[in-house]
């Protein structure tokens, strides 16, 4: 009788055991890739599973204004780290790896400490908040965020009596973001608030969008939302938050200081070099509409700036 | 080249962008800042179409394809066709048609000025694009008059460059184009044996 000699191999020592696990995936990959590439797929189909947020609190601080709608607010992103095209960055952005992730709150704090994104989520309950956002470059859109305020990471850490500003810096890498080269802006990306700007119940903390976490392109797993600033203020993806006692660079003021000062709140009575303020076209609208001094939040911020000349102060 | 139907086939491809800006229109699918779009489609065509008119001296030249004389005028009037377009996007869906403003507007904002400049300039070669006016005008003054989308191009770059933030990439590549395209002139120009003058 002739007994076949085994040879020793067995299947899984052939095709590495990831790419046999996925078999049925990547043969059904197969002719979508043949017809489209990546481009063309729908960003829906590759988009990871986002967390679903329950028993959200409704936010005081919400404003009236309809929001608009999740695609609007996630296809028309500013986030020159994955490209300056804003139709493309949800796109560039999908597969932006967010997990595991931590957030350092360090310098002139009495409890330097490390945060991961679970941590994060459970300091205070999760709440929806409405809120209108403005870009320097003239757009506008109003977005249910889901956060809670900036003061409750910071009081985590408990600021030193030293500690007057807040310099807060994203997540940079090369290999994720290779069109970062042509953005024409440094990285990574840093961004600051005076404390007392940071502290503002209106200042938060945010990690989600529509009930679910936020997706890549809005700055997963989570960025600052600064309402009554021009958009750029609200720094995306963030690693670490220092306390100093000077004020800290900000990227596009590094940039271009003379277009985009430190301030940078939304003031139609000050107009951009190149561009006026003075109105806005708010995503989904087809009239221009006036742009409101602090974008209509003024009852509650303007106090901050009392005594400074906001022309200057830009 | 001298087919009737590939003049009729090169007006179709001039008309397709804005049969593609319809279609999109149509399809209610201009993006998450439809105007912006419709701004951005219009202002960008035109630059190619400028930069496409610039071009087919050299090529002809380069290429040795004498006939593509018959496409300039079409090229150059489907540009000022499209400038149009993108001023009246501008007028219509950010002024709201107040000319007042719009030349508040012209006399701040130097990207605007600039914009303002290429589109004017370019007014008087599409009215004198006949073939009436070049005999009113004669070969000579009319040649002079057009040498007027020199500036027109140079000014239609700068409007771009002035209005990006931060990534130049596209308003350099138009710049090194439409560069190229002059610095040919000028070298041609330089080669060519003076004219000789009665004595």
């Amino acid at each position: 009788m002739l007994v076949k000699k085994s040879s020793g191999l067995r299947y899984s020592d052939i095709t590495p055991r990831q790419v046999y696990l996925e078999r049925r995936k990547f043969l059904a990959s197969l002719p979508a890739a043949f017809l489209a590439g990546r481009e063309l797929l729908s960003p829906s189909a590759r988009a990871r599973a986002a967390t679903r947020f329950d028993r959200l609190a409704k936010s005081p601080l919400s404003v009236s204004d309809p929001p608009s709608s999740l695609k609007d607010i996630t296809h028309y992103n500013n986030f020159y780290e994955f490209t300056t095209a804003k139709e493309a960055v949800a796109d560039q952005a999908a597969e932006f790896r967010t997990s595991p992730w931590t957030v350092s709150v360090e310098g002139l704090v009495k409890q330097p400490r490390t945060f991961s994104m679970d941590e994060i989520l459970k300091l205070a309950p999760l709440e929806e908040r409405i809120s209108r956002h403005r870009c320097v470059e003239g757009w506008s859109m109003v977005a249910p965020w889901i956060g809670y305020s900036l003061s409750v990471l910071l009081n985590q850490a408990q600021p030193t009596g030293k500690a007057r500003y807040v310099a807060f810096q994203s997540y940079f890498d090369k290999s994720q973001m290779p069109h970062a080269a042509y953005a024409g802006i440094p990285f990574p990306y840093v961004e600051g608030l005076r404390l007392d700007e940071a502290m503002h119940p209106l200042a938060m903390l945010c990690v989600g969008l529509y009930g679910e976490s936020l997706p890549p392109q809005d700055g997963a797993p989570l960025r600052v939302v600064v309402p009554w600033k021009y958009g750029f203020k609200g720094i995306k993806s963030i690693v670490k938050v220092r306390l100093v006692d000077e004020q800290p660079p900000t990227t596009w003021n590094l940039a271009n200081a003379r277009e985009y000062g430190f301030y940078s709140n939304v003031n139609p009575a000050v107009d951009h070099p190149r561009w006026s303020q003075a109105t806005e076209h708010r995503l989904g609208e087809f009239r221009r509409r006036p742009t409101l001094p602090f974008n209509g939040y003024g009852d509650r911020v303007a106090a901050l700036y009392q005594g400074m000349d906001l022309r200057k102060n830009y | 080249m001298r087919s009737r139907w590939i003049k009729v086939a090169v007006f179709a491809l001039g008309l397709a962008p804005l049969a593609w800006m319809g279609w999109r229109t149509w399809n209610r699918d201009l993006t998450a800042n439809p105007v912006e779009y419709l701004q951005h489609f219009t202002g960008n065509w035109t630059l190619r179409l400028i930069v496409a008119t610039l071009a087919v001296t050299p090529l002809r030249k380069l290429l040795r394809l004498p006939a593509l004389i018959r496409f300039r005028r079409m090229v150059g009037l489907f540009a000022f066709f499209y400038g149009c377009l993108h001023f009246t996007t501008y007028l219509w869906l950010d002024k709201d048609f107040e000319l007042r403003e719009m030349l508040k507007d012209v006399g701040k904002r130097p990207f605007i000025t600039a914009g303002f400049a290429a589109l004017l300039l370019m007014a008087p070669l599409a009215v004198t694009s006949t073939a009436g006016w070049i005999r009113r005008l004669g070969g000579k003054r009319w040649q002079l008059l057009h040498r007027l989308v020199y500036l027109s191009a140079t000014a239609a770059v700068v409007h771009y460059y002035w209005l990006v933030k931060s990534d130049v990439r596209l308003p350099l590549l138009y710049a090194t184009l439409v560069a190229l395209l002059l610095a040919y002139r000028l070298i041609a120009a330089s080669r060519r044996p003076a004219p000789r003058t009665a004595r």
